[in-house]
């Protein structure tokens, strides 16, 4: 790890802009792994298992998260700000490119057939995201009693998330805090 | 864009920022709720629409924000949310990324940890239901989402590559 000593902001940026460059149609994570330990060897493998395992933990997207964490290891503050700014850049451009795009043309018949696709895959997108990550955390009734109150109450009540997280989340730490998985399992 | 404006995208995304558990897709459904029925500025169908270009796009999973900044008040609209909704959370995580090891065997953070997974997937599976009925989903459509959520589930395809095709079915009227 002796070169990491003082990678150079504007290497930092540029590996991050690639990053999302190369995710075009996904896979974040994957190339942000590539990158991040195999080619600029900023990182062992474990420790950026370690460091994804913090993104996902704390709020936010995990690959703004991961950029944050890696610019700050390498260069403190300013590392964290080229390495998020090298990541969101191309995709903003893009996708606002896109949104004027939608925009302009969003009551063209063909527009809206194109998009009625898209659309029906985009949810199937967010529902195997659900079931992936569902599969590895829904394994008591307690867990799925959670997760429907939690899907209920944001898409068929419609309650402010402030509201749902203040009364589930302590629930949840409650059912969760170790002493008592240990006792019940 | 008026300060009025400029002060609601920051208190949205500002706190969305803070609120998403489990990555940007689980305040996908309290964005969809402000932007739409708070502050009008979009529709069900135009916020369904954005969320399908945002998942097409590259990039992280917060592009959608970009998109109802964008809505609400052009580019400085589009920047001042993606700014409001990176900042608080990276923030907490330049804090963490120093205390880590310490807070690594403590109760507090297993239990954030495992007890929000459940509430984070609920989150997400929502965004799904209120995109779809958004979009005032066809039954085709629901086929068609049914279809993609297989493949997604079963196999390692582009995700673009599946939202491609869609579209594309769309296009020639299928849906």
């Amino acid at each position: 790890m002796s070169e990491t000593a003082r990678v150079p902001l504007w290497r930092i940026a540029l590996s991050f802009n690639q990053i999302a460059l190369a995710s075009f149609g996904g896979g974040l994570s994957a190339w942000s792994r590539q990158m991040v330990v195999e080619q600029r060897r900023w990182m062992s493998d474990e420790e950026f298992l370690s460091a994804m395992t913090v993104c996902r933990v704390l709020p936010g997207a995990n690959q703004v998260n991961l950029a944050v964490f890696v610019g700050a290891r390498l260069r403190g503050v300013p590392g964290a700000i080229v390495a998020t700014t090298g990541l969101l850049a191309a995709p903003i451009v893009i996708v606002l490119v896109l949104g004027a795009l939608y925009i302009a043309h969003r009551n063209d018949a063909s527009v809206q057939a194109v998009l009625r696709g898209m659309t029906a895959a985009a949810v199937a997108l967010s529902l195997s995201m659900a079931y992936r990550t569902g599969r590895t955390c829904l394994h008591s009734p307690v867990a799925w009693a959670l997760f429907a109150a939690a899907l209920l109450a944001s898409a068929v009540v419609r309650l402010p998330l402030l509201i749902v997280l203040l009364v589930l989340a302590p629930l949840a730490m409650w059912w969760a805090w170790p002493r008592r998985r240990q006792a019940a399992s | 864009m008026t300060p009025a404006i400029a002060l609601q995208l920051c208190l949205l995304f500002g706190s969305a920022s803070l609120m998403s558990i489990g990555g940007g897709n689980s305040v996908v459904p309290e964005i969809e709720l402000q932007a739409v029925d708070m502050y009008h500025w979009l529709t069900r169908g135009q916020f369904a629409d954005l969320f399908a270009l945002a998942q097409a796009a590259p990039g992280p999973s917060i592009l959608i924000v970009t998109l109802v900044g964008y809505s609400a008040a052009g580019v400085v609209g589009a920047v001042l949310a993606t700014v409001a909704m990176v900042l608080p959370a990276a923030a907490l995580v330049l804090v963490f990324a120093r205390v880590w090891e310490r807070v690594h065997m403590s109760p507090w953070r297993s239990a954030f940890e495992h007890g929000l997974a459940p509430i984070a997937v609920g989150l997400i599976a929502a965004s799904g239901i209120i995109v779809a009925r958004g979009a005032d989903h066809t039954l085709a459509q629901y086929v068609l989402t049914a279809l993609s959520t297989v493949v997604f589930c079963t196999t390692k395809v582009q995700p673009l590559v599946v939202v491609g095709l869609a579209g594309l079915a769309g296009w020639l009227g299928l849906v």
